[in-house]
C-alpha cells in the first residue's frame, strides 16, 4: 500500500491558496511568471512558497539566482528561503546533472516531494509546472485537490494549439482556472484573446516582449523593475493577487 | 529526521486503512523498507512509536515490524541486473544522500555498471511501503 498519499493533505493543510502556473507548451515563460508571481506576493507581505515541478528542466532557481542554498531536515525537509520565498526544487537533489526520468519515476518524485516537504503556514504556494498535460499535471490535479491554474501562452498559433488542449482538459476536470496570460507579445493582435474567450476562460492580458529581461535573470531586484513585472502586476490586479 | 515524514505517512495510512475496516485497535503494522532509501531504522522506528501515541485508533506497543528489501536495478539497454549496495561505494556522499531523500535521483547520479546506460529501472527495494496491518474490531 502506498503510504505517501495519506500525508500530503497534512503537509498542505496550512497553505491558503495553491496556484499552478501551467501551459500546454514549453518555452512560453511559465517559470518566469511563476517566479515573478512568487516575488510579487512575497514583496506584498504574503508568506509564499514556490515549488518547481519541472523535473527535466528546472529553471526557477536560475531566475531567482538561488545558489548556495539547500533544504534543512526537520521532520521532513524544510525549503530554504530565497528573496522571502520558501523554495523547493528537484535541483537540490540533482546537482544540475541531466535527469533521465520516465513517467512512473516522475509520479514517484512528485509524491515524495509532496510527502516530505514541510512548507509550514503559507498564504500562497506557487507551482512552476512543466509543459503539457502529462504526469506532473495529472498528479497535481490528483494530489492537490484545491489547486487553481494560471495558464500561460505566447501569441503564437502553435503555442495556443497546445494551450487550448490544456484548457479543455482543465475545464473537463472542473479545475478552478484563474485565466490565461499572453506572454511575449510583439504586435497588436486579438487572436489569443478571442481563442481564450471562445472556451469561456478569462483572458487576463498581455505581457510585452522585453529585450532587457535576460539581463535581469538571476537578479530578482532587477527583475521586479522590468516591464514584464509591471505588466504582470497590472494583470494580477484583475484577479486580486 | 527526514525519516519522521515517512513514518508519519505510514502511521496515517495505517490508521486510514484501519478506520476503513472499522478496527478499534491496530495490533500489527508491517513496513517494507527499500534499500535505496537508506532509512536509518532506529530513527524511523522511534518516529513510528512517537506518532503511534497520538492517533485516533489505539496502536499496540511493538506493533511495528520493519522488513528490509534489497534493491534490484535492471538496465533497459543491456538487460543486466544489480543491487544498489554494489554501486553505493562509488557514489559521493552528497549523491547518496540525495538518493536517500528522492530514490529516483539514482538515475541522475548512477549508471548501469555493465554498459554505462542511464536508462535503467528500480524493480525492487525503492522506498517505504505499508505491507500489511492487523487489528481487532
Amino acid at each position: 500500500m502506498e503510504p505517501r498519499t495519506s500525508v500530503i493533505g497534512k503537509r498542505l493543510k496550512n497553505i491558503k491558496r495553491i496556484i499552478a502556473v501551467a501551459s500546454g507548451k514549453g518555452g512560453v515563460g511559465k517559470s518566469l511568471i511563476a517566479s515573478s508571481l512568487a516575488l510579487h506576493l512575497a514583496r506584498n507581505g504574503y508568506r509564499v512558497g514556490l515549488l518547481d515541478l519541472d523535473l527535466y528542466g528546472p529553471s526557477s532557481h536560475i531566475i531567482l539566482g538561488a545558489s548556495d542554498i539547500v533544504p534543512t531536515e526537520e521532520k521532513g525537509i524544510v525549503p530554504p528561503t530565497v528573496h522571502g520565498i520558501s523554495f523547493m526544487s528537484i535541483v537540490f537533489f540533482t546537482e544540475e546533472k541531466p535527469s533521465p526520468f520516465r513517467g512512473a519515476d516522475i509520479s514517484n518524485i512528485i509524491l515524495e516531494l509532496l510527502a516530505i516537504t514541510q512548507w509550514g503556514a503559507l498564504d500562497f504556494l506557487i507551482i512552476d509546472m512543466p509543459p503539457g498535460i502529462g504526469d506532473e499535471t495529472l498528479d497535481v490535479i490528483r494530489y492537490i485537490k484545491n489547486s487553481e491554474f494560471l495558464v500561460v501562452t505566447t501569441p503564437s498559433k502553435v503555442a495556443m494549439g497546445a494551450v487550448g488542449k490544456l484548457l479543455k482538459i482543465l475545464i473537463e476536470l472542473k479545475k478552478p482556472l484563474l485565466g490565461v496570460i499572453e506572454n511575449m507579445t510583439m504586435k497588436s493582435s486579438s487572436f489569443i484573446e478571442e481563442e481564450v474567450k471562445r472556451v469561456n476562460v478569462r483572458y487576463l492580458g498581455k505581457i510585452r516582449f522585453d529585450e532587457t529581461l535576460e539581463d535581469a535573470i538571476g537578479k530578482p531586484d532587477r527583475l521586479t523593475k522590468t516591464n514584464v513585472m509591471k505588466n504582470l502586476t497590472e494583470i494580477l490586479q484583475h484577479i486580486a493577487l | 529526521m527526514h525519516e519522521w515524514a515517512l513514518a508519519e505517512s505510514i502511521v496515517l495510512a495505517a490508521v486510514e486503512a484501519a478506520q476503513k475496516e472499522k478496527l478499534t485497535k491496530i495490533t500489527e503494522i508491517v513496513v517494507r523498507i527499500g534499500e535505496l532509501q537508506q532509512i536509518e531504522k532506529e530513527i524511523f522506528l522511534f518516529a513510528l512509536h512517537e506518532l503511534a501515541q497520538s492517533q485516533p485508533i489505539k496502536i499496540k506497543n511493538n506493533a511495528f515490524q520493519l522488513k528490509t528489501e534489497k534493491s534490484t536495478l535492471q538496465c533497459k539497454t543491456c538487460g543486466q541486473s544489480w543491487k544498489f549496495s554494489d554501486m553505493k561505494k562509488k557514489l559521493k556522499s552528497t549523491e547518496s544522500e540525495s538518493i536517500h531523500f528522492i530514490p529516483e535521483v539514482v538515475f541522475v547520479h548512477a549508471r548501469c555498471p555493465h554498459c554505462g546506460s542511464p536508462d535503467f529501472e528500480i524493480t525492487k527495494g525503492r522506498g517505504v511501503v505499508l505491507s500489511s496491518i492487523k487489528g481487532v474490531r
